[in-house]
């Protein structure tokens, strides 16, 4: 399965993810992941919260730029080269990564992992074939 | 030693000269620059309506606009076959001003230049380094002819290579170094940083410093760390180029050679001539050109007439250092950028960016920062960070091409640069606050 994400433009200016965490406060929207992709000039917040939409209207409302895009949540064994070896089917299989983090969570028995991959229906396709194991809807 | 007495003619002598020469440059140019002929015919003023130099305001203001528009040798008023040298300096529409010299203006430009050197104290004797570029530019083939002209020893090493300007300036022995004053601050840091650090062993006594905006603070920065004197020299490529006013040793005013250039000070909204030592547009007409004569150029520039006579002797009036200019054209490490310049390449971006842009201009230690700040497109935003990054390289390619200027390209969030009614606050040019 899919699963949602945002991004938001975070701007070099002091403040901004703290910022951004009160917005999701006040609203009551409870964060399950986040993680910053930053260069020397801005950044962008990568979050997934427990409602993505109204998350991305109460930043919007707040004057943030957001988006949100689909990425695929994978489990891979929690063991030298579990990842390795799944990102080398998708290699093969022509499926262009463009980022890629693991998401954390205290009682999973294996890793889960995030992709953002050039082309969704592709790389679904890989990993039908190939039987790798994506996350469970009710997981997050 | 360069001497010559117009610089201390009475006032009756020299307005008599200024009256003889303008009569002879309006009927120049009426007979041979369409523009003119058509703006007088306009105005309803013939040539020899202009008698003395007291009927100057008669005859309509000429402006850049008039020049680009005849990009790029329709304002000449000599013959191609008379012209032996252009200079350019660079222009809203991306088009350059071009400037063409016969050889006798390149003679007085050499004289003028000669003379604004003579005023610091240079002469025959003296090692002139001239470290200003050498090019369309108007810096350094200027300052260069004006030493030669002198008789002084010159050494052209242009802009760049500091190293090596310090191991020349030591070794020659300069006493004299012409450049921006931002480089005199840089040369000074590299000295430094080289270990150039026996003051003993350089003989710079003088700088003159020219085609940026620079404070009375700067100076006095720049004459402890170079332990010089530093004289502010002005001009402009439409006009001649360095030379048309210069510091004599009191540094106290610039001297307008006005046998050349005759200056006034309008208000730029009515036109009309301010009191006398009050701060308007310095227009000026050039008295004796013969390539491209000016009649009334706005130069755009702001300034004052100083009051008073001069300590060191000479008549010619004095004008204040100029604090800013009536158009928002910026100078930036001496290069002229109009925002209408970064605009348009904003616009060609399209629809990845919002028109919104903000422009902030400081000085950090000796040089000149630029950043331009740019508002991204809510629909374009991605969560994709070489998409983003890929859109700031491009547009810092465009603006590097477009300006001759690289300037730094910082993308903000759409709506957060400012939105006032009426006209934007686009310009923030934290340079100014040291004047």
């Amino acid at each position: 399965m899919l699963v949602n994400q945002i991004a938001v433009f975070l701007e070099n200016r002091k403040g901004r993810v703290g910022d951004f965490a009160k917005v999701l406060a006040d609203n009551k929207i409870d964060l399950v992941s986040m993680s910053i992709a930053d260069t020397k000039e801005f950044g962008i917040l990568r979050a997934i919260t427990r409602d993505n939409s109204k998350a991305v209207k109460v930043l919007r409302e707040a004057g943030f730029t957001v988006t949100s895009s689909d990425l695929i949540g994978i489990e891979v064994e929690d063991r030298a080269g579990g990842l390795s070896e799944v990102l080398e089917l998708l290699y093969i299989g022509g499926v262009e990564i463009e980022y890629l983090y693991s998401y954390a969570r205290t009682e999973a028995k294996k890793a889960i992992i995030m992709l953002k991959v050039s082309d969704i229906q592709k790389a679904m396709a890989v990993i039908e074939k190939n039987k790798i194991k994506v996350l469970e809807n009710s997981i997050i | 030693m360069y001497s010559d007495n117009m610089q201390y003619l009475s006032r009756e002598e020299l307005k008599k000269v200024q009256s003889e020469r303008l009569v002879k440059v309006v009927k120049k140019v009426y007979d041979n620059v369409e523009i003119y002929r058509k703006k007088m015919d306009a105005t309803g003023v013939k040539p020899e309506d202009i008698k003395s130099i007291d009927d100057i305001t008669k005859l309509p203001f000429t402006v850049k606009h008039d020049l680009r528009e005849s990009y790029p040798f329709n304002f000449f008023s000599a013959p191609q076959s008379e012209i032996v040298r252009v200079h350019a300096s660079s222009g809203t529409t991306g088009k350059l001003t071009v400037v063409g010299y016969t050889q006798n203006d390149l003679d007085v430009w050499a004289d003028m230049a000669a003379r604004c050197l003579s005023m610091t104290g240079a002469d025959n004797n003296s090692v002139v380094q001239v470290s200003f570029g050498y090019g369309l530019f108007t810096g350094g083939l200027g300052l260069h002819d004006g030493s030669q002209r002198l008789g002084a020893l010159t050494v052209p090493t242009s802009s760049g290579n500091t190293l090596r300007q310090l191991q020349l300036m030591r070794d020659f022995g300069a006493d004299t170094l012409c450049c921006t004053p931002s480089y005199a601050i840089y040369l000074s840091e590299a000295m430094a940083k080289e270990g150039f650090t026996d003051r003993s062993q350089f003989k710079l006594k003088r700088g003159i410093f020219g085609a940026e905006p620079w404070s009375d603070e700067m100076r006095r920065d720049i004459e402890k760390r170079l332990q010089i004197k530093a004289y502010d020299i002005y001009g402009l490529s439409e006009i001649m180029g360095p030379g048309v006013a210069m510091e004599c040793e009191e540094q106290d005013g610039l001297h307008i050679n006005e046998d050349h250039f005759f200056p006034e000070i309008v208000d730029p909204d009515t036109l009309e001539p301010v009191p006398f030592g009050e701060k308007g547009e310095l227009v000026i007409t050039t008295l004796t050109k013969e390539g491209i004569p000016l009649i009334r150029y706005r130069t755009r520039d702001i300034t004052s007439f100083k009051l008073g006579e001069c300590k060191c002797g000479r008549t010619l009036v004095r004008m204040n250092r100029v604090t800013g200019r009536t158009d928002d054209m910026l100078i930036i490490r001496g290069v002229n950028v109009f925002p209408s310049q970064i605009e348009s390449v904003l616009f060609n971006i399209g629809d990845r960016i919002s028109p919104h842009y903000q422009i902030i201009v400081d000085r950090v230690g000796a040089l000149d920062t630029f950043e331009i700040q740019i508002e991204i497109s809510e629909s374009y935003f991605s969560d994709e960070v070489g998409k983003l990054q890929a859109l700031k390289k491009e547009i810092e390619h465009e603006m590097t091409s477009n300006l001759g200027i690289s300037a730094k390209i910082t993308l903000v969030s759409p709506n957060s640069l400012s939105r006032s009614e009426g006209k934007a606050k686009r310009i923030i040019d934290n340079r100014k606050k040291a004047n």
